[in-house]
């Protein structure tokens, strides 16, 4: 398999990007290594390459990156302005290694979490609180974070003031993941000033989720 | 400079207080506004930078029209102007002239006039303005009063600062960079007019810290969050595929890097049309709030004037971000 490795130390931007665009034109398949050292170019260079339709894996050492492009592996149609890559975290100190997330959720199915209840099962209340705080525990690290969580019901508990998972649902609503809280709801507990997480939704909007999902996961 | 940086610095600096300054160093405002008489107020600001285009000309117009703005964000009339100017010993005068001559002219069509300057000798040539304007004191339109269910304008597309380094790489298709020259020589000044006549509430200009930058800041000081919609946001033509090419400018990578924990994306959006929302502008245009039954009537009309201005959200309660971008 052809490797070609291009060091782009002390080259700005734009340059590393045209020098791996180069690379990859010049093979039909096999890896680019990019050596850069400064975080726009390790971006801008992961930006084109997932784009165009290549897998980038980065390792990240003392303020330099190796980005390993591999051409003509992927089954990820290039779909520029479509994909959403996700913000690649920052390498920390010291060796490590992280694949940069594939574009999108596999076949761009959204995962959906509907919770219609403000307890996780049925049984003793305080059980149920234990086990849905847990429940946000695990979301928050989920990779990729659910797409959208669907509050209903005395669901709506949970994104209001008093709720035991207002942290989590701030980190979620961090990590892009959109959260709809029923209006008729909130109407119905008189809870439209407690508000604390997530934006009113109507049942047009909640079912459009429901039905769109690829993955739906009813809590209740 | 990144602008977490630059508000750590500020933080250190001692508080100015004086019930005549109406507008300083806290809300991150366009520039600084104070107040003369109960009739007339002086807005009073300054910007500079390294070239953005190859024409000296065009660079000089840019630049002009670049620090004239911050003026029309705060609801005034620019009056004069004080060229500053960075150049190499080595470069032919022919192309400071080109410059000042740029600078002069976009001053001109503003109304205002150059009353001087001051030039240093610099290994990179950097060229702007220092602007006075004039505002009533009652007409201020800062940064801080937009309100829950008020309607957000922006008056210009967005991707300069991707546009400027795809020409470095000689990627910018011709229309793309046209475009890109056309959007920054153009004063805001028709957005600025229309704007006071529609009852704007707050505006800013958008520079540096890109739109989300300077929407944060606008949102931060007004104690309310925004909901934007991607698909709203006007775009230079060509800025998004190139976006998509890895053609990003560092400073977007620092603005998003000061806010992403203030912004939400909806899932769906693509990791380059979230980059073109932090890219950083050259001379970008007026983001404005407004009363929503204005809110068309603003965008019409500057469409009559042939911008291109789009209403590209609302402004809702504090929530958890101060800025969401809806798909």
């Amino acid at each position: 398999m052809t490797v070609v490795e291009i060091d782009c130390r002390g080259l700005a931007c734009p340059q590393p990007v045209l020098k791996a665009k180069k690379a990859l034109d010049e093979i039909s398949a096999g890896k680019v290594t990019v050596i850069v050292d400064n975080t726009t170019s390790r971006e801008n260079v992961t930006m084109f390459a997932q784009n165009a339709g290549h897998r980038v894996e980065a390792i990240g050492k003392d303020g330099n990156y190796i980005l390993t492009i591999t051409k003509g592996e992927t089954s990820v149609a290039p779909q520029a302005g479509v994909t959403a890559p996700g913000d690649v975290p920052a390498a920390a100190p010291g060796n490590t290694v992280e694949t940069v997330r594939p574009a999108g959720r596999e076949g761009n199915r959204p995962l959906v979490y509907l919770f219609s209840s403000n307890l996780f099962g049925q049984g003793a209340p305080d059980l149920g609180t234990t086990l849905l705080k847990s429940l946000f525990t695990t979301l928050v690290e989920m990779e990729p974070p659910p797409d959208t969580l669907i509050f209903l019901n005395s669901g709506v508990f949970l994104a209001c003031a008093g709720s035991p998972v207002l942290e989590q649902l701030r980190v979620l609503a961090g990590r892009n993941t959109e959260m709809l809280v029923c209006g008729t709801c909130l109407n119905y507990y008189k809870l439209q000033e407690k508000l604390q997480a997530g934006r009113v939704s109507n049942m047009l909007e909640i079912n459009e989720r429901l039905t769109g999902a690829g993955r739906l996961v009813p809590i209740a | 400079m990144a602008p977490a940086i630059l508000s750590q610095v500020l933080r250190q600096l001692p508080k100015i207080v004086d019930e005549n300054l109406l507008v300083g160093l806290e809300t991150s405002d366009d520039a600084a506004v104070y107040r003369l008489s109960d009739e007339l107020a002086v807005i009073q600001t300054v910007d500079f930078f390294t070239p953005v285009v190859d024409d000296p000309y065009i660079f000089g117009q840019v630049a002009a029209a670049n620090a004239l703005s911050d003026i029309y964000a705060m609801g005034g009339r620019p009056l004069l102007a004080l060229n500053i100017a960075c150049f190499p010993g080595c470069l032919s005068p022919d192309v400071l002239r080109e410059i000042l001559t740029g600078g002069a002219d976009k001053v001109k069509e503003a109304g205002a006039i150059i009353a001087g300057g001051h030039t240093v000798q610099d290994d990179e040539p950097k060229y702007g303005l220092a602007v006075t304007g004039l505002v009533h004191p009652d007409e201020i339109i800062s940064n801080a009063g937009a309100r829950p269910g008020d309607a957000l304008v922006l008056t210009k597309p967005l991707g300069t600062g991707i546009i400027a380094t795809a020409v470095k790489a000689e990627l910018a298709p011709p229309e793309s960079r046209t475009a890109a020259v056309t959007t920054m020589c153009a004063l805001n000044r028709e957005a600025a007019a229309v704007m006071r006549a529609a009852g704007a509430t707050a505006c800013t200009d958008i520079t540096g810290f890109g739109l989300l930058g300077h929407a944060a800041e606008m949102a931060e000081a007004g104690g309310v969050s925004f909901t934007m919609y991607q698909h709203a946001i006007p775009l230079l033509p060509g800025a998004l595929e190139l976006a998509a090419m890895g053609m990003i400018p560092g400073g977007a990578y620092s603005n998003r890097e000061h806010l992403s924990e203030r912004v939400s994306f909806a899932g769906s959006i693509a990791a380059a049309g979230r980059m073109l929302l932090y890219d950083p502008q050259t001379s970008g245009g007026l983001l404005i709030a407004l009363p929503p039954e204005q809110g068309m009537r603003l965008v019409k009309q500057l469409a009559e004037k042939g911008l291109a201005a789009a209403l590209i959200g609302t402004v809702t309660g504090r929530q958890p971000w101060l800025i969401r971008v809806e798909e």
